[in-house]
């Protein structure tokens, strides 16, 4: 706390236009809880990023900001942006619930995260190659053999295949979220079939709308060319001599909770949606059924997880994919984003790994740190959090989303004992971390202000080199004191700003 | 254009033109029955039920139930409120391809219309939606004249609205002419009302209500868009583009099934037709939309792979 505060002294001093404290009814229900707040250094003293939008606040009654609120939901209630939600049998469909003001993140910020995203996918882009092809990583006892061949979305099928360029993740979501003394740090990678960018995206055009002089008064970077980078990207991944690629978004179709998010893509890409039904193969090729006939395939965007895409090799009851995609894939005839078996990178015990990880390809330390990670397959560290579960975060490794987890200071004692079984019966299948407050965010909530717990997934895309657009889905925890975010779990999002220098 | 999105645009349209369809039938018979008349209420609504629930037999539909069953039926394959949410899971299925403009205002529709919990006994509930749904249909045809790209997805859209539209004049105009003889003039306003036809009607040929006029004018008119025959033209019309733009496989049977539907609406007269069976011909209709559709499935949706291989 301490060490911020000196940090920040020499911007503090010009802040001597802050308004008194009455102009700050509308913060009056604001409490700091010890969290790093994005906004406030303290009750009053807004971020200097943040100034034009307290000010704006200070200015805007209540009514205001709820006729917004309202005019931004119903823009996405029209649009139908939503999400499904799992296991709820009524309503299924519902809006992805966002909140009103924007997270800012200043040029600095923005660049840290820049470079440590960077250094990151690039290290487990290699590590990938590596583990399904020499191992060496391995062979040098750096990561242990049995943590990576007793991973869940480890593919045996994947080992000495060639994926094109080498590049594995095309597309990664990493979670970071700010520690109370406001470094960001990776909460975990997502290297199989992140989404959220059309919330990201959408919510943009959304704000433009409602905050236009904000907006340019902030100097807010620009989001809007994701679809052509990603596009790109797809299209360098296309089998040598294919000048014109066909490339395709795979969908599991209109009953997955992210269908909205694959219209939008692709949409935005001008390329085809299709479903597995629309695939097949023959002789290694393969091919889309149009009312033109049959037409060749050459890169699929796949949003469906590897276990679905081919029930040749992988579950054999599954619909969803096609016969005889991977052999496709293995005559290099076709290719997938991301690649199959990324999985093995984004487990939760593997993240444990990830700053060696870093260091062994790329001889540099880390600049984005892990939270620290206590691995339940290591008897001595799984016998201190059985102990003490009421302190710390427990995750399934092969789980998102927010299922699968246990948040010990929020857990009844019945939660925790069931837990502590699990673990006991599958120590490799469960990691814990120590409860962190995440960041807290102004939301407009109830009207009125309040703080709530925000974390940020920005969105890498892996082309011919490595591009972030500067934002990110800010995902926040809208049931107060809660740290869950994911959209499935009671979470919302925010909109993004990142700062130009 | 992929198979599977051709099909679901097609369906969008049919579906949304069949409730389109019964907004203007449930409309028109509902102003009907508010007249005291020498036609009993109950038929009249036969008249509606029986057009637009095919299949149904039961002479005496109940009025409250029959308009509760037009409008919001939710077990009902044929209510208006099931087929509005036909045409937007079908939209839904292939969101990307038609305008953001189109979905926006479908799913306002699809809320707006199913977002009031309707009582059977809610005469006037269940009109506000027909109401919804009749003014919502101009604007979404509108909409999709305007915002997407005449291309094949267009015409495939065409398809399924005028196919649907041929389909529902002819049982349209065979439930009212099966009891010809009973009707009065406000009958027959009620059918020109039901085709959105009453004034384009009477410039034509004037206020006169003459049966055989009536007819002429909804089976074999070339320029009004609810005409039979201008519903076979323009299905001519889309079959066409989109086999131009296909590599002309098979499409033989297309045309030859759709050349002779609108040579039997072309090369006719009224008399001819009022004179013979008026209920053949118009069965003979429906039965060769239902042959084509059939074949335009079989050629661009439904494929053999074999076949797809040869070429």
């Amino acid at each position: 706390m301490l060490a911020r505060d000196v940090k920040c002294s020499n911007i503090m001093i010009i802040d001597t236009d802050a308004p008194d404290h009455s102009a700050s009814e509308a913060f009056r229900r604001y409490e700091f809880n010890g969290s790093y707040d994005e906004m406030f250094r303290s009750t009053d003293l807004p971020r200097k990023q943040y100034r034009p939008l307290y000010t704006q606040l200070l200015n805007l009654g209540a009514d205001e900001l709820r006729r917004s609120k309202q005019e931004a939901d119903q823009s996405f209630f029209n649009q139908g942006i939503t999400f499904t939600v799992y296991g709820s049998e009524k309503g299924t469909e519902r809006i992805f619930p966002h909140d009103l003001l924007p997270r800012i993140i200043t040029a600095a910020e923005w660049e840290t995260i820049e470079r440590g995203l960077t250094q990151r996918i690039t290290a487990l882009n290699l590590f990938l190659k590596d583990v399904y092809h020499e191992a060496r990583i391995i062979e040098e006892g750096v990561v242990p053999a049995k943590i990576v061949y007793t991973c869940k979305h480890y593919r045996r099928e994947m080992r000495g295949i060639k994926v094109p360029r080498d590049v594995y993740v095309t597309v990664v979501g990493t979670d970071l979220i700010r520690t109370p003394e406001g470094n960001f740090v990776v909460l975990e990678d997502n290297l199989r079939v992140p989404s959220g960018v059309s919330y990201m995206l959408t919510s943009r055009r959304v704000m433009k709308h409602i905050f236009p002089t904000l907006f340019r008064k902030c100097r807010v970077r620009p989001i809007e060319q994701y679809s052509q980078v990603l596009l790109s990207a797809l299209k360098s991944l296309a089998p040598e001599g294919r000048t014109e690629p066909t490339v395709v978004l795979l969908t599991p179709g209109s009953y997955n909770s992210a269908y909205f998010e694959h219209t939008y893509l692709a949409r935005q890409m001008g390329i085809e949606l299709v479903e597995g039904r629309d695939l097949l193969v023959h002789d290694n090729v393969v091919y889309m059924r149009t009312t033109f006939g049959l037409q060749r395939v050459d890169v699929i965007y796949r949003r469906i997880d590897d276990d679905y895409l081919d029930p040749l090799v992988f579950e054999g009851h599954s619909a969803l994919g096609a016969v005889g995609l991977f052999n496709a894939y293995r005559a290099g005839n076709v290719a997938f984003a991301n690649a199959l078996g990324t999985g093995v990178a984004d487990d939760k015990a593997i993240y444990a790994y990830v700053p060696k990880i870093i260091k062994y390809y790329l001889n540099e330390d880390p600049i984005l740190e892990n939270v620290e990670t206590l691995l339940m397959s290591d008897a001595a560290q799984r016998d201190h959090v059985c102990q003490k579960l009421d302190q710390y975060v427990v995750k399934a490794v092969g789980e998102s989303g927010g299922y699968g987890m246990l948040i010990g200071p929020h857990s009844t004692s019945e939660q925790r004992s069931e837990f502590r079984d699990r673990i006991m019966a599958e120590p490799r299948n469960y990691i814990a971390q120590p409860t962190i407050n995440l960041s807290t965010a102004p939301c407009f909530v109830d009207g009125t202000i309040e703080p709530r717990h925000v974390d940020l997934r920005p969105y890498v895309v892996y082309g011919e080199n490595i591009t972030i657009v500067p934002g990110g889905l800010t995902r926040v925890a809208l049931r107060k004191g809660s740290l869950v975010v994911n959209s499935s779990q009671g979470g919302g999002s925010k909109d993004t700003w990142v700062l130009q220098n | 254009m992929l198979s599977r999105v051709a099909d679901s645009l097609y369906w969008m349209s049919r579906y949304f033109e069949r409730a389109d369809n019964a907004s203007r039938v449930v409309e028109a018979t509902y102003g009907l029955i508010l007249n005291p008349a020498k036609f009993s209420t109950d038929e009249r609504w036969f008249h509606a039920v029986s057009s637009l629930a095919r299949g149904t037999t039961s002479a005496h539909v109940d009025p409250q139930r029959a308009l509760f069953l037009l409008v919001a039926d939710p077990e009902g394959a044929f209510s208006i409120m099931k087929c509005i949410g036909g045409a937007r899971e079908n939209a839904r299925q292939v969101r990307e391809e038609i305008s953001s403009e189109m979905w926006e205002h479908l799913n306002k529709l699809f809320h707006e219309v199913t977002g009031t919990d309707l009582h059977a006994d809610d005469d006037a509930g269940a009109m506000r939606i027909v109401n919804i749904v009749r003014e919502g249909a101009y604007r979404f045809h509108g909409i999709t004249d305007t915002t997407i790209n005449h291309g094949e997805g267009w015409h495939f859209i065409q398809l399924g609205k005028y196919i649907e539209r041929a389909c529902n004049l002819s049982t349209l105009l065979d439930s009212y002419f099966s009891v010809e003889k009973n009707a009065d003039d406000l009958d027959w306003v009620g059918l020109l009302s039901s085709c959105a036809a009453f004034e384009a009607y009477c410039k034509v040929c004037t206020a006169e209500l003459k049966p055989e006029r009536i007819a002429d004018f909804i089976l074999l008119q070339p320029e009004f868009p609810y005409s039979v025959r201008y519903a076979l033209d323009r299905m001519h019309h889309a079959l066409t583009s989109i086999s131009n733009r296909s590599l002309s496989r098979r499409t033989g049977k297309i045309e030859r099934l759709i050349g002779r539907l609108r040579s039997a609406v072309t090369y006719v007269q009224i008399g001819e037709v009022i004179r013979g069976d008026l209920h053949m011909y118009l069965a003979a209709i429906i039965e060769q939309c239902r042959d084509l559709h059939a074949a335009v499935h079989e050629v661009y949706i439904e494929y053999p792979i074999e076949v797809a291989f040869e070429s």
